[in-house]
């Protein structure tokens, strides 16, 4: 190879060529006045101060100048429909739990935070199994909604209300069956652990329910 | 040795005034700061902190105003965290390299006019034997050159802390800390540079002194309206200096942790947070020196009002010393407030961006205004 050949295959010197950044499509545009960015500024101080006057006006006739709640002394009336909050336990006419502790839920659950002891019922032909203990761990509860899909007796409903559990110990954010079956949100956030024995509903049975969890 | 004493007493009087109101004004702002911010935005702000009455079940919210002293108590109970690799002496050294010249900064602001604590006092009139008193620590020839030098110094602590903690982000912090404060000083002295073209000096009571009287027939003779340009820019660049939101790159969240000051935990990080909130004051302090007549009321003078008309009203100095403290910690406390407002509203720029204004635009800007101020001095001082 000559040394005119490599001079020929080697690339012409490449010209300088400007940098052009690259322009989006959303490119923001901005007039002039918008690119002083001085009287921009402005605007903006203005506007935060009119937010900053118009709520301190409220604070200081005594109207409130926030759209916060305070969470565990207030509790905002306005969930939406189908929040998924606190959950209940429905109930036959006769006021017993329509749950069969059938562990569908307690399986489905990806948090595991439902616990259900079953008991044996032999003079309800129809429902010969029934929950002992039904209880949620709220602390670890992600309000998914799961259980109700999967429950084939909807047994398990949830409420729009939240389940108000305010505590600095995660061992009272447990709800028992006693609890999820009066349908009203609770206000008490005091719970011992482990929970209460659950007083049956019922009358007591002959063979009495001895708890037989694997 | 009576003739030093009462010197001594006031000179004590002054500097423990000064430093009770610094650190209230730091302290204070913790809590302007949330409780503003919250304002501004719909929100309530800090207000679960208490004092609970020792046997009784009555808890002091207070508007969240314990909510200080309860960071305090953390930063005192938590871990003292120290890297493994650090630089020992210049780690310990840097919280107090950043903290101390900010208040050493105040000494030669003028708070009050010239007190004559005899005639106040009359049963102390022989002890002072009619000496006066200017209200200001150090009254100093060179009091606006002692504010930049001592200023200038809180970059080495912030370089100090970037260097010395053996981290990447501190580091980075640090380099960036160096750079701002650097540009944004001389923007900063540059402005300050037509102030004292117009009033000859720079004793900062001297310039008080000369914002007291009025300008074309009805506005004050404050710097402000001298100088308005310079004042906007002297805020802008004393904002960056302080290193507070629009200019928070040293220690901008999303980049760097938490900047130079990534290493330092516990009450170590105390200092850096404690002297930003009293660098706000200490900001609010100057610009009021500066721009807006100081400590005293427009058209105001130790003697009392000179009104535009020619009108004169005298004021007993009873009145006129609690009347100029007061007035000095009103105007410090509004610019505070402004000071936070803008935090509060404005994004952070990108780092070429703020580098870019200092360089590109405030620069520029400022000596532009300086050669205006030169020309109009020069025509005024009769052209030759």
């Amino acid at each position: 190879m000559s040394q005119s050949d490599a001079e020929a295959r080697r690339p012409a010197p490449a010209k300088a060529v400007r940098y052009a950044r690259k322009t989006y499509w959303n490119e923001p545009t901005m007039t002039w006045w918008e690119k002083v960015y001085l009287p921009e500024v402005l605007r903006g101080i203005g506007i935060t101060t009119g937010v900053f006057l118009r709520n301190m006006g409220k604070w200081l006739t005594g109207r409130r100048g926030a759209v916060t709640t305070y969470y565990p002394e207030e509790r905002r009336a306005d969930f939406a429909p189908r929040n998924r909050g606190k959950h209940v336990l429905t109930q036959r006419p006769d006021g017993s739990v329509q749950c069969i502790a059938c562990n569908m839920c307690a399986t489905v659950c990806p948090a595991k935070v439902i616990e259900i002891e079953p008991g044996f019922d032999a003079n309800d032909p129809a429902h010969p199994k029934y929950p002992v203990r039904f209880e949620i761990d709220y602390s670890r509860c992600v309000f998914c909604g799961m259980c109700v899909e999967a429950c084939p007796e909807d047994a398990i409903r949830m409420e729009p209300d939240v389940p108000n559990l305010v505590s600095d110990d995660r061992y009272n954010m447990w709800m028992t069956m006693d609890e999820m079956m009066t349908w009203r949100p609770q206000s008490d956030v005091a719970k011992p652990y482990p929970p209460k024995p659950v007083p049956l509903t019922r009358a007591p049975r002959p063979e009495g329910g001895a708890p037989s969890n694997p | 040795m009576s003739s030093v004493l009462p010197d001594l007493v006031m000179a004590l009087c002054f500097i423990a005034y000064s430093m009770v109101m610094l650190l209230s004004f730091g302290g204070l702002l913790t809590w302007v700061e949330r409780k503003q911010s919250a304002v501004m935005s719909d929100r309530v702000g800090a207000n679960r902190a208490y004092i609970r009455l020792p046997f009784t079940n009555i808890k002091l919210v207070w508007m969240g105003l314990f909510h200080g002293m309860a960071d305090g108590a953390k930063m005192l109970l938590k871990e003292n965290f120290k890297p493994n690799a650090h630089d020992k002496v210049g780690y310990f050294l840097a919280p107090f390299v950043v903290f101390t010249p900010v208040l050493l900064v105040f000494a030669v602001v003028p708070f009050g006019g010239t007190i004559d604590p005899g005639a106040l006092f009359p049963s102390l009139a022989a002890w002072f034997d009619g000496r006066t008193y200017p209200m200001q620590i150090a009254q100093l020839d060179a009091g606006l050159l002692v504010v930049f030098a001592f200023s200038g110094l809180t970059i080495i602590g912030a370089m100090l802390a970037g260097w010395s903690s053996e981290n990447k982000f501190s580091l980075l912090g640090g380099l960036r800390a160096g750079s701002q404060m650097i540009s944004y000083e001389l923007v900063m002295g540059l402005t300050v540079m037509g102030l004292i073209l117009i009033y000859g000096t720079v004793d900062l009571g001297s310039i008080v002194q000369q914002q007291s009287g009025t300008l074309l027939g009805v506005l004050p003779a404050w710097g402000v309206f001298q100088q308005p340009l310079a004042a906007f820019l002297f805020l802008t660049a004393a904002i960056a200096e302080n290193k507070r939101l629009p200019f928070d790159l040293p220690e901008a969240e999303s980049e760097l942790v938490a900047g130079y000051f990534t290493e330092y935990s516990a009450m170590k990080l105390g200092p850096f947070m404690f002297s930003e909130f009293i660098q706000i004051a200490i900001v609010g302090a100057l610009f009021a020196t500066l721009f807006l007549g100081g400590y005293n009321l427009p058209f105001m003078n130790d003697a009392g009002f000179l009104l535009p008309g020619g009108r004169e009203i005298a004021l007993s100095q009873g009145v006129r010393i609690p009347l100029q403290m007061l007035t000095f910690l009103g105007k410090v406390a509004l610019l505070c407030v402004l000071q936070i407002q803008i935090r509060w509203t404005l994004p952070r720029f990108r780092y070429d961006q703020m580098l870019g204004l200092s360089w590109k635009l405030l620069l520029p800007v400022s000596v532009a205004n300086l050669v205006v101020t030169v020309l109009v001095q020069w025509w005024r001082g009769g052209g030759a």
